[in-house]
């Protein structure tokens, strides 16, 4: 895997929303940072595909573990549950600014 | 007395309105077939292809996982892979099995559309694809497990997993108690469909 973060990295989804576009990463995990579950490897890229292009270059895909309480601040279920979501690098910064 | 009975209206067919996407649909399909990029019989086959997926499939794979260490392995390293051995092709998606433990329960949902691993599975629930699991899995999990009547104990985790990319996901559940002695042939009827997506557990097979 020739991604820019390894398993166990500490990052945070880039906080940007744009009004249009085949964007494959929620809202509501924007600004917040997660620990990368796993690399995925490299694939096209949803926001170039969903408009006709080509897809390239292609993005490394990466599962991001939220803390629930960190992804619903109110979260009423127990503080330890997780949720795992698929973000591709370019939506991805390093969280300790490195 | 043949003009005696009612001269009832019929109900009329509850046929619906079609909407803008199926109307596309319809339009794009044509032209594919004019032009001759396939033909209604590839067309037809492919429709079948997709209805001959179902959750049995996953069943077996499932029970073969807990009765195989070196295929569980497999299975969790490359799923599409191992998959493709009975048949299914994940075409542009790739199969990413999560697996339960005594301390980890999972759960699949899709919020930003209706992702679900259709070749292996087949067409998902209604339920799945509804606004109200979509959001409610991954805002309150455990209210939403506990409304199918999968209840988990407070130090289990949940893990939920939405699928809004490349990977389709499914899960591995536990293998229950009391199944030593029986084959995997007769553990695959323990999976159902639910437990594959985590909103049930495979139950222990009924006494007697």
């Amino acid at each position: 895997m020739s991604g820019r973060f390894a398993v166990g990295d500490a990052v945070i989804v880039k906080a940007e929303y744009p009004k249009t576009g085949h964007i494959r990463t929620p809202y509501y995990v924007r600004g917040l940072s997660g620990v990368v579950a796993d690399a995925l490897g490299p694939f096209p890229n949803p926001e170039s595909l969903g408009v006709g292009g080509d897809g390239l270059p292609e993005q490394t895909l990466y599962r991001i573990r939220f803390k629930q309480t960190d992804t619903w601040p109110d979260y009423g279920e127990d503080p330890c549950d997780t949720v795992d979501i698929e973000i591709y690098e370019h939506w991805l910064e390093p969280a300790n600014g490195t | 007395m043949a003009h005696d009975h009612d001269h009832r209206d019929f109900q009329p067919d509850e046929e619906e309105s079609l909407p803008d996407y199926g109307v596309a649909e319809i339009a794009v399909r044509e032209l594919l077939l004019e032009k001759g990029i396939f033909t209604a019989e590839e067309f037809r086959g492919a429709l079948e292809g997709f209805d001959r997926a179902a959750p049995e499939r996953g069943a077996k794979i499932v029970a073969r996982a807990w009765t195989d260490a070196d295929f569980k392995a497999r299975l969790m390293a490359d799923g599409s892979k191992v998959v493709e051995e009975y048949g299914v092709n994940m075409d542009l998606t790739e199969l990413y099995v999560v697996e339960n433990t005594p301390d980890v329960h999972n759960v699949i949902v899709c919020t930003l559309c209706s992702c679900y691993p259709k070749p292996l599975l087949g067409a998902p629930p209604d339920w799945y694809k509804s606004r109200n699991y979509r959001m409610r899995a991954v805002r309150e999990p455990r209210a939403v497990l506990a409304e199918f009547g999968t209840h988990l104990a407070d130090d289990v985790q949940v893990r939920v997993h939405d699928s809004t990319a490349d990977m389709r996901y499914i899960v591995l559940p536990m293998r229950p108690a009391g199944t030593e002695g029986m084959s995997a042939e007769e553990l695959e009827g323990l999976v159902s469909r639910d437990c594959m997506i985590g909103t049930a557990v495979p139950g222990s097979p009924a006494k007697g």
